[in-house]
Parts: structure tokens; C-alpha cells; sequence
């Protein structure tokens, strides 16, 4: 049995297909990262799961139960941080938890311990006792986060949890989800960032469009795509021809190029001598070369090939010099 | 209390029973109630909230009195005052219930609404939660306004079981209204919407009644839409209780028009609540 297992879901809103049969499974203990576009339905399937839609078509169970038949059973089991902060804004940090551990049914003083633990955890203590009126997008992402864990659901649904943070905080995000997962605590995710699917998620399902087009580990979505990739920089946009032409007899697949048009990215194939016949090739032709790499693919590569569709662009713009500081 | 607590903790060391959810009536009052703190909660630091529900009603009393209290006279009544009191209470109590409306209205928009209905608790606690919250801010409203009515001259002339009766009888009316209120306030797209959708109707109700003139007094087609309206009703019967007057069927029939409000409306709202966050 697994914590969640969804079948052949089917939404419509009107004329919009929000979901055409997704299949989903979550094994107990995972994290598995729902990836997709704006529109995509990754919030559909949340609401789905959570209890809060009904599909037209298709069969869910969480932690065994059927979700469509015995809703409240399920609402027992499951936590959930929706796509958009849902804190009340009137009460304290800490009347928050309390709020949410009574409609769990907990008794106060256990509801206030477990608050309090809460509160320390996800760094709130100092904030607990003020309005979350006043908290920043990251603090009441955290709160948001700690009223969904406070009742120790069996399964835990993150609809975005780092969109519309800054890259420190979503940093820090990074890492109590990551703590989470060490604690074994299973988790559906879902996430417009590939680098996000790629460090949190053991399982990463791809969808676009209401139908899921890809699933497995970050590994294996990159091996599909096969080989590596060659980026290089180029000084003048209006080399890019020039560009093209040096590489093309190197390239394995076709070649993207940038909007700026002075990157350009093509899969090659895996083996040496790669780089320098590519800087060889390209001096010939009378590009001015800035930089020439050669990486494993990235799961927007992967994206690119299944969807034809480029992601939003990079969450975490120097990600290096954020952790440094 | 104190039982219940024990046999909760007990069941939330088991893992397998750690995820109950407890039905019956019982919690359904419970799940309303801890709503209905959520608001409540919120009163003493809001000061805004706090003037509103104290320092309105003190205005009422005093503006009404003194400006029209030594001008009409009303025909059994040795002063005018003991006649439009009740009036200004059931009136005041009565605007009190437009909160209902807007608050839900309010939570409909928040990102929160998701969450409760994640929560394992009887989906009808958020609608009655606000109603029973706006209850409790309407008692305090109307305890300001009786002392202070009390200390310029107004007098319970029956038994204080009758004006207790009396008090009982607006509270439950505005409790009804509430639930008419919710209903408004689930329907429409807005706050705004909601906020002025609950207090237009307000001001026909309260005014096309027996709360500050004898009906007899109104043009002819008039005087029978202010006689069958309920806040008559319920007015009258207040006022006879306070005044310790005969009441006749007054009481009765207020009791039946809020209960037969509060079970119409109740059963629209919550049905409308289902549906208006379902979607
Ligand atoms: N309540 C609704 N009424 C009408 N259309 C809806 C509703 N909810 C979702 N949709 C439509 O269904 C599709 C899927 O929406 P969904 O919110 O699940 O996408 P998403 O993957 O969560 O996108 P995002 O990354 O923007 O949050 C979209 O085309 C959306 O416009
Ligand atoms: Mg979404």
C-alpha cells in the first residue's frame, strides 16, 4: 500500500481540461516532486487529493482510504500548505497552531506543546506572540508549513512552497524540507523549479497540460534525454550563425539557442576531444568564443525535450553568492 | 472536560487510532465553537471593533432619547422612552447580525477557507462558528446599551424573569437574522457586495415597524406591511415583557419566526457554503 495512489484523474473547469488521467503514486516515506508549467494542474491534483475537489472521473487513496468516499477519514491523515499562504492573519503565530491542533481535535495542552516545538523548529519563537499580519513571505511560508505538520499528518502536500520567495529563503526552505524527508515524513511536492524537484524529490513526475508526460528519478529523466551538453558563449549576438554552422557537425540532437543569442546549447555525444574540436571549429569560422562548457543535462533540458517548452527562468540567480554570505 | 481530555490523550498515544475523527453532535458544537474563538479572539485587541460595538449603541440611546423622546407620545405609555427603547435594542441587535454576512464573505476570500476544509472537523463549524462568534459580540453589544439605558431613566416595569425573557427573545431574533446574513453574505462575488447587500434591507425592516412609532399612526397601505412584519413582532413582545404588559401571542410568535428563520436559512447557508468552496 502505498501513502498516495491516485488513477486516471479527470477535471474539467468548463471548457478547460484540467486534468486528462493522471496516474500518481507516492510510496510511504518518499518525497515525490510534481513538476509542471503554469496551468499544468498540479494544484488540481493537490485539491483532488486534499479532499477539497471533486474529479470527474478517476479513484485516489491516501494511506489506504479512498478519498472520494470517505473524505473526513482522510482529512485526518493528510497535511496541507496550498499554493498560497493560509494563515490567519488576526491571530499570533502561535494562536495559528493552537487553532489548527483543536480542529484536529487535540486537547489544549497538547496542542500548545506541540505548537511550542513547532515554533521552535521553524525559527518562530521570537515572532510566535505577534500578529502574522506583520510576518514576512518567508515567515508565514514557515508558519504555513509548521500548521500543516502540527497534527503529524501521514502524508504532508506542498503546493509551491518556495514561489514568491527571495533566494535565501528559499534556501532555508530547501533545507526544512529537507528535514522533513529526514524525518521520513512523506511529502507530495509540486514545483514550477526543475533545481527544486532536483534536490528535494525522490521521484520526480512531470505533467504539462493536465496528463503526466515523464516520471522517474532526476537521474533517469536526464539519461532518457541521453549525453551531454555543450554550452558556449559567444562575445557578438550576430556571430550566431557562424555560430551554428562550426557546431553543428558536433551536435547529437538540435541546437537551442538563447534569447540574448550568445548561448548556445546542443547535446553531444559523451567521450573526449569534444571541447577542443568545438573551440577549433569555431575559431575557423571566425567566432569570438567568451566560454565553452560541457555538463550533465539538466532537468530543463529534459523539460525542453519532452515539452518542446522552455521553464520559468532559474529560481536561484547566484545561488553561490547567497550561500556565502 | 476533564474526561474527554483523558480519553483524547489516551487515543493520540496509539498510533492506529491517532488519526480518529469524532462525529456527532457533540463535536459539531465543539468544531463551531473553536471557529467561533477565532473571532473572538480577535475583539479585545481590536480596538476599532471595540468602539463599534460599545460606543454605537451608547449613541443610539442617547441620540434617540433626547431628540425625539420629549416629542412623541404614544398611547398607553406614560413616557415615551419606555416605548422606544425595547425599539432601539431589537433595532441595534438586529444591525449587529450584518457582521455575519460580511465576515463570511471576508473568509471566503482567503487563502484560509482551503485549509479548514482540509481540516478534520465538521464542515459546517466555519458558518456556524461566525454566527455563534457574532451572538456573543451582539450580547455585549446590548449589555452596554441596557446599562446605559438603565442610567438615563429606563425601567424593567415587569419581573426580571420577564425582561430576561424580553432580552432572550431579541438575542434569538438576531441570531436568526445571522443566518439570513450568512446566506447574503455566501452569495454574492464581494466584501462589498456583502457589506452593503447586508445593510440595505436593514433600514425598511427596522423603520417600517412598531420600534419608534405606533404603526397606527402610518398611511393606511403602511400600517399592515409594519404590523406583519416579524421585528414588529418581536418588538412588541419585547417591549410588553420590559414594560410588564400583557403579551397576548407576541412571544409566541417571535419564538416561531426566529426558529423557523434560523431552520430555513441554516439549512440554505451551509448548503450554499458547501457548494460556494467546492467549486
Ligand atoms: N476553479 C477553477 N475554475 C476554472 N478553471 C480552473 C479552476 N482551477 C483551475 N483551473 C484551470 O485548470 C488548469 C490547471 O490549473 P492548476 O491551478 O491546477 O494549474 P497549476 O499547475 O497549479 O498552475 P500554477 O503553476 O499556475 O499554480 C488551468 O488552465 C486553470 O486555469
Ligand atoms: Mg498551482
Amino acid at each position: 500500500m502505498h501513502a498516495v495512489e491516485a488513477t486516471a484523474l479527470k477535471k474539467s473547469f468548463g471548457p478547460t481540461d484540467a486534468l486528462r488521467g493522471v496516474d500518481l503514486v507516492v510510496p510511504e516515506g518518499s518525497v515525490v516532486g510534481l513538476l509542471g508549467p503554469n496551468g499544468a494542474g498540479k494544484t488540481t491534483v493537490v485539491r483532488v487529493l486534499t479532499t477539497l475537489l471533486q474529479p470527474d472521473g478517476g479513484t485516489a487513496f491516501v494511506d489506504g482510504i479512498d478519498v472520494l468516499a470517505e473524505p473526513a477519514k482522510v482529512r485526518a491523515r493528510i497535511g496541507l500548505t496550498g499554493q498560497y499562504a493560509a494563515v490567519e492573519e488576526r491571530l499570533t503565530g502561535r494562536e495559528n497552531l493552537v487553532l489548527i491542533g483543536r480542529h484536529f481535535h487535540m486537547p489544549v495542552p497538547e496542542a500548545r506543546r506541540r505548537a511550542a516545538e513547532l515554533l521552535e523548529r521553524f525559527d518562530l519563537v521570537d515572532a510566535a506572540d505577534r500578529i502574522a499580519k506583520g510576518y514576512s513571505g518567508g515567515m508565514r511560508r514557515r508558519l504555513d508549513i509548521a500548521m500543516s505538520l502540527i497534527a503529524r499528518p501521514s502524508v504532508l502536500f506542498l503546493d509551491e512552497p518556495t514561489t514568491g520567495l527571495d533566494p535565501r529563503s528559499r534556501l532555508a526552505m530547501w533545507d526544512l524540507i529537507e528535514e522533513l524527508e529526514h524525518d521520513g515524513t512523506t511529502t507530495l511536492l509540486t514545483t514550477q523549479y526543475l533545481e527544486e524537484a532536483d534536490r528535494l524529490a525522490d521521484t520526480i513526475v512531470v505533467i504539462d497540460a493536465g496528463v503526466v508526460i515523464a516520471e522517474g528519478t532526476a537521474d533517469e529523466l536526464k539519461d532518457r534525454i541521453g549525453g551531454d551538453r555543450i554550452r558556449v558563449s559567444i562575445a557578438r549576438a550576430e556571430n550566431v550563425e557562424k555560430a551554428t554552422t562550426a557546431l553543428s557537425p558536433l551536435a547529437t540532437g538540435p541546437i537551442d539557442i538563447s534569447p540574448s543569442r550568445v548561448t548556445l546549447t546542443a547535446p553531444i555525444r559523451t567521450g573526449g576531444g569534444v571541447v577542443p574540436g568545438a573551440i577549433r571549429a569555431l575559431d575557423e569560422n571566425g567566432v569570438d568564443v567568451v566560454d565553452v562548457e560541457v555538463r550533465r543535462p539538466t532537468l530543463d533540458d529534459v523539460f525542453l525535450a519532452l515539452t518542446g517548452k522552455v521553464t520559468d527562468t532559474d529560481p536561484t540567480p547566484n545561488l553561490q553568492e547567497v550561500r556565502e554570505q | 472536560m476533564s474526561t474527554t481530555t483523558t480519553t483524547v490523550s489516551a487515543a493520540t498515544s496509539s498510533t492506529s487510532t491517532r488519526h480518529a475523527v469524532p462525529t456527532g453532535p457533540v463535536w459539531i458544537v465543539r468544531d463551531a465553537w473553536t471557529e467561533a474563538l477565532r473571532h473572538l479572539r480577535i475583539i479585545p485587541r481590536n480596538i476599532e471593533l471595540l468602539i463599534f460595538a460599545t460606543v454605537q449603541p451608547i449613541m443610539f440611546v442617547v441620540l434617540f432619547v433626547y431628540v425625539f423622546g420629549g416629542s412623541i407620545e404614544v398611547p398607553g405609555f406614560d413616557s415615551y422612552n419606555q416605548y422606544l427603547l425595547p425599539g432601539i435594542f431589537a433595532q441595534s441587535v438586529v444591525f449587529g447580525s450584518a457582521f455575519t454576512g460580511v465576515g463570511l464573505a471576508e473568509d471566503l476570500q482567503k487563502g484560509l477557507i482551503d485549509r479548514l476544509r482540509s481540516l478534520p472537523m465538521a464542515q459546517s463549524a466555519v458558518v456556524v462558528g461566525r454566527t455563534i462568534s457574532d451572538l456573543c459580540r451582539n450580547m455585549l453589544t446590548f449589555s452596554v446599551m441596557l446599562v446605559v439605558a438603565l442610567a438615563i431613566g429606563f425601567r424593567f416595569e415587569g419581573t426580571m424573569l420577564e425582561a430576561g425573557a424580553a432580552t432572550l427573545l431579541l438575542l434569538l431574533f438576531s441570531y436568526a437574522l445571522s443566518w439570513v446574513q450568512a446566506l447574503m453574505g455566501l452569495s454574492v462575488k464581494s466584501v462589498e457586495a456583502a457589506n452593503s447587500a447586508g445593510f440595505i434591507w436593514m433600514f425598511p425592516l427596522t423603520f417600517v415597524s412598531s420600534a419608534f412609532v405606533d404603526p397606527a399612526t402610518m398611511p393606511d397601505w403602511l400600517e399592515p406591511i409594519a404590523d406583519a412584519n416579524p421585528f414588529t413582532v418581536v418588538t412588541n413582545a419585547a417591549r410588553s415583557l420590559y414594560n410588564g404588559l400583557p403579551v397576548g401571542n407576541d412571544v409566541w410568535l417571535s419564538l416561531a419566526w426566529s426558529v423557523g428563520i434560523i431552520a430555513v436559512f441554516s439549512t440554505l447557508s451551509i448548503r450554499k457554503f458547501k457548494r460556494a468552496t467546492a467549486a
